[in-house]
């Protein structure tokens, strides 16, 4: 039983939270929200260069060959900033799939997605629409029972806007005459894999940017003065972002157990990533309502750039398996004979 | 990170189950807030120590196995899952015991610690003063050392245990002069020391769980004194921090808890549905619980390998305190119109401990530290909020 995170591990979540803090400024995302199709090349390249698109792309097609555990750390950080690039997704949804499916595909994509050279993108018809599939190089889609790997004329795409202008939605129509990658079990397999994939991304993301909120909150309670002090003296606004506090804290531990049994492809990782998002994006957003609510109406202006990691919040929170989703996972299995539960079950 | 047990990790779970299928009492203890009950759970704290159980974190010299804190939680669970009694000697084994092991002298150790572990003497708290309550520091009970004895005079409060224990440990002003958490110190009273009134408090359930006691001229030799003179608030401050930590509430009370209320709704999940708050609170305290359990594991394997415990402690107490008051109010609104009845009521069906565990789950917000106190603490110390 070692329920730590290794030196190296500590170190990479280190230097790349100094990267993104560095890079992924909020002036930074809203010169993307003003781009034409929002993402950022010159920044995409400098990820791959320090391996993060290749993360977890095996060594023998030039990736770093980590896994969910390696990585989960640093989708904290990707939330910390609120990264609008599709790394996340990348590392842990689109390398997977392309590794489950193996072959050719594997082959030529896999060492293109390590150099930053061509983006694969995923998306499933859980989530209603698939993110940045604009930049695709290549889109693995599931439609109906079968998978799809789609060049960019093999799609017509429609914009949604979101109420998160990082956030690039597109509804996905598949043109006739192509051909599913993956049918039957094997599509409803990597169906599953990714979706859970996903929502792991999306908890991860959660504790970073239910993290970020508290920080901002915390520093402008200290800087604001009503009543001759620092409105953060007060302890109807202390007790506001304690309370975010203890939900974080119990937030992370089961984020981090989840990518553990994802890594691990154990038969809990289901359930465990469910628990994981719902702690994760319960947490982000209560930091959301109450960093608003300290931030009074700066909190609720354009300018003030806590918007930024509030939307994000609030959209991580029902992408790859909504609310409805991920609870009725959890009583499928609590409110079923069978079930192991009480003192003692936890890591069986 | 390995999320598994090590072979000696299992081979221990199952030493503990089955040392405790044998030992533990088929018909449950009457509470150890009645004077039967509490000698009733005295002797089980005998039995306990000798299967070496009583306390397994301890050295093996003081009656302990020298576990550590993966182990500590692997027993917790075993003990829950047994439903072994409850611990008389907590005040004793889960906080005054670990601070023993941080401040006090060999000599000290020796003569308390084994009598501590097999229940031969029961510990009470004597911290809260009528004035001094969160405001801890406003401690005014006096100690002023004459010769080898300290002559004890004042009053304390809230005392847990205090009608039925033999030890008292508490913080007294030994500098008449000081003010705030300066001048303090902390000393072992035992409770037969002439000057000693003892005025039993009656709980929310009639019963008397709590104490106040009276000192006047009370004399109590200077060896019980535990850390230095006027250092009392730092060694209390390491006891408040066991206290909220992983010691006192491990989170297998409150899996089992939250395991009983998953049973108790689908016994009544008919009738419970019709309110359809009750399936998210049911589901949310399942989650928390884990949660709960998780968090403590991540913080036992971090501990292991030499980090230490902060002010996040106090995110611990505020979480599992409104977690059983959660979990019992959801237990209280599947149980309807039963919930009130006292389990020897005839028509009392089905309703076991939940409203003794109701009750129970009031005082989680407001003792050790009220939440309101914990809230602060993290917003100043844990997030740095100005003061």
């Amino acid at each position: 039983m070692d329920f730590t995170f290794t030196e190296d591990q500590l170190l990479f979540q280190a230097s790349t939270r100094e990267f993104l803090t560095g890079e992924v400024t909020p002036a930074r995302i809203r010169a993307g929200w003003e781009s034409p199709d929002g993402r950022d090349p010159a920044l995409w390249q400098q990820l791959a260069e320090l391996g993060l698109t290749g993360i977890t792309v095996a060594e023998e097609f030039g990736g770093l060959g980590m896994n969910e555990l390696d990585f989960v750390l640093l989708a904290q950080e990707c939330g910390y900033v609120a990264l609008p690039e599709p790394l996340v997704n990348t590392a842990l949804v689109s390398v997977p799939l392309l590794q489950q499916l193996g072959g050719e595909l594997a082959a030529s994509w896999l060492p293109r997605v390590a150099t930053g050279e061509a983006r694969v993108l995923a998306g499933i018809e859980q989530n209603l629409l698939v993110e940045d599939a604009h930049v695709a190089d290549l889109l693995l889609l599931q439609h109906g029972d079968a998978w799809y790997a789609l060049a960019p004329e093999q799609v017509e795409l429609r914009r949604n806007e979101s109420v998160d202008p990082s956030r690039r939605l597109y509804a996905v129509a598949i043109k006739p005459g192509a051909e599913p990658v993956a049918s039957g079990q094997q599509a409803a397999a990597l169906t599953l894999a990714a979706l859970d994939r996903g929502a792991l991304g999306c908890a991860a993301q959660a504790l970073g940017l239910a993290q970020r909120m508290v920080d901002m909150a915390v520093s402008y309670s200290s800087d604001r003065q009503q009543f001759g002090k620092p409105i953060g003296s007060f302890q109807a606004v202390k007790h506001l972002m304690a309370n975010v506090a203890v939900r974080l804290e119990y937030a992370r531990a089961p984020v981090h157990r989840a990518a553990c049994s994802v890594a691990n492809a154990e038969a809990v990782a289901s359930r465990a990533v469910s628990h994981a998002k719902l702690m994760a994006c319960e947490a982000a957003n209560l930091a959301a309502k109450h960093s608003i609510q300290v931030h009074g109406a700066m909190g609720y202006t354009w300018e003030v750039d806590l918007h930024i990691f509030m939307k994000k919040a609030w959209a991580l929170a029902n992408t790859w398996g909504d609310t409805a989703f991920h609870k009725g996972r959890i009583a499928d299995y609590i409110f079923n004979d069978g079930a192991e539960l009480g003192a003692g079950t936890t890591f069986r | 990170m390995d999320l598994a047990y090590t072979a000696k990790q299992q081979a221990f779970r199952e030493e503990i189950r089955q040392w405790l299928a044998a030992h533990v009492p088929a018909q449950p203890l009457q509470s150890f807030d009645t004077a039967e009950g509490f000698a009733q759970h005295r002797q089980w704290e005998a039995v306990l120590n000798e299967g070496r159980w009583g306390m397994v974190t301890w050295p093996e010299e003081f009656g302990g196995r020298g576990c550590d804190l993966i182990d500590w939680l692997i027993f917790e669970e075993e003990y829950y899952r047994a439903r072994a009694p409850l611990r008389v000697n907590q005040n004793g084994i889960f906080l005054l015991g670990p601070t023993l092991m941080e401040y006090g002298t060999d000599e000290q150790k020796a003569r308390i610690l084994p009598k501590m572990a097999c229940g031969e003497e029961v510990w009470a708290q004597g911290w809260s003063e009528p004035n001094a309550g969160s405001d801890m520091a406003a401690i005014r009970a006096r100690a002023d050392l004459k010769g080898d004895r300290y002559i004890i005079n004042g009053q304390k409060i809230w005392s847990t245990r205090a009608v039925w224990a033999d030890w008292l440990f508490g913080m007294f002003r030994t500098d008449p002069e000081s003010s705030r958490h300066h001048g303090l110190t902390f000393i072992l009273v035992p409770l037969s020391t002439p000057g000693i009134t003892v005025r039993p408090i009656p709980q929310l359930d009639g019963r008397p769980g709590f104490a106040e006691v009276f000192f006047d001229d009370v004399e109590v030799a200077v060896e019980n004194r535990l850390g230095d003179e006027g250092a009392g608030w730092q060694v209390a401050m390491a006891t408040a921090g066991f206290e909220r930590g992983l010691m006192l509430r491990s989170p297998a009370r409150f899996q089992e808890t939250a395991r009983r209320l998953v049973e108790l709704y689908r016994a009544n999940r008919t009738a419970a549905d019709g309110d359809p708050g009750v399936k998210d609170a049911v589901m949310r305290a399942w989650l928390d619980a884990e949660s709960y359990c998780l968090a403590t594991y991540q913080t036992a394997c971090r501990l292991g390998k030499g980090g230490k415990i902060g002010a996040e402690s106090s995110t611990n107490k505020i979480f599992w305190s409104e977690l059983d008051q959660t979990m019992h109010a959801t237990a209280m609104n599947i149980l309807g119109a039963r919930a009130e009845l006292l389990p020897h009521a005839p028509d009392a069906a089905g309703v076991g401990g939940w409203l003794d565990g109701w009750l129970f789950s009031q005082s989680g917000p407001i003792y050790a530290g009220t939440n309101e106190i914990q809230r602060n603490i993290i917003a100043e110390r844990m997030l740095g909020m100005p003061r």
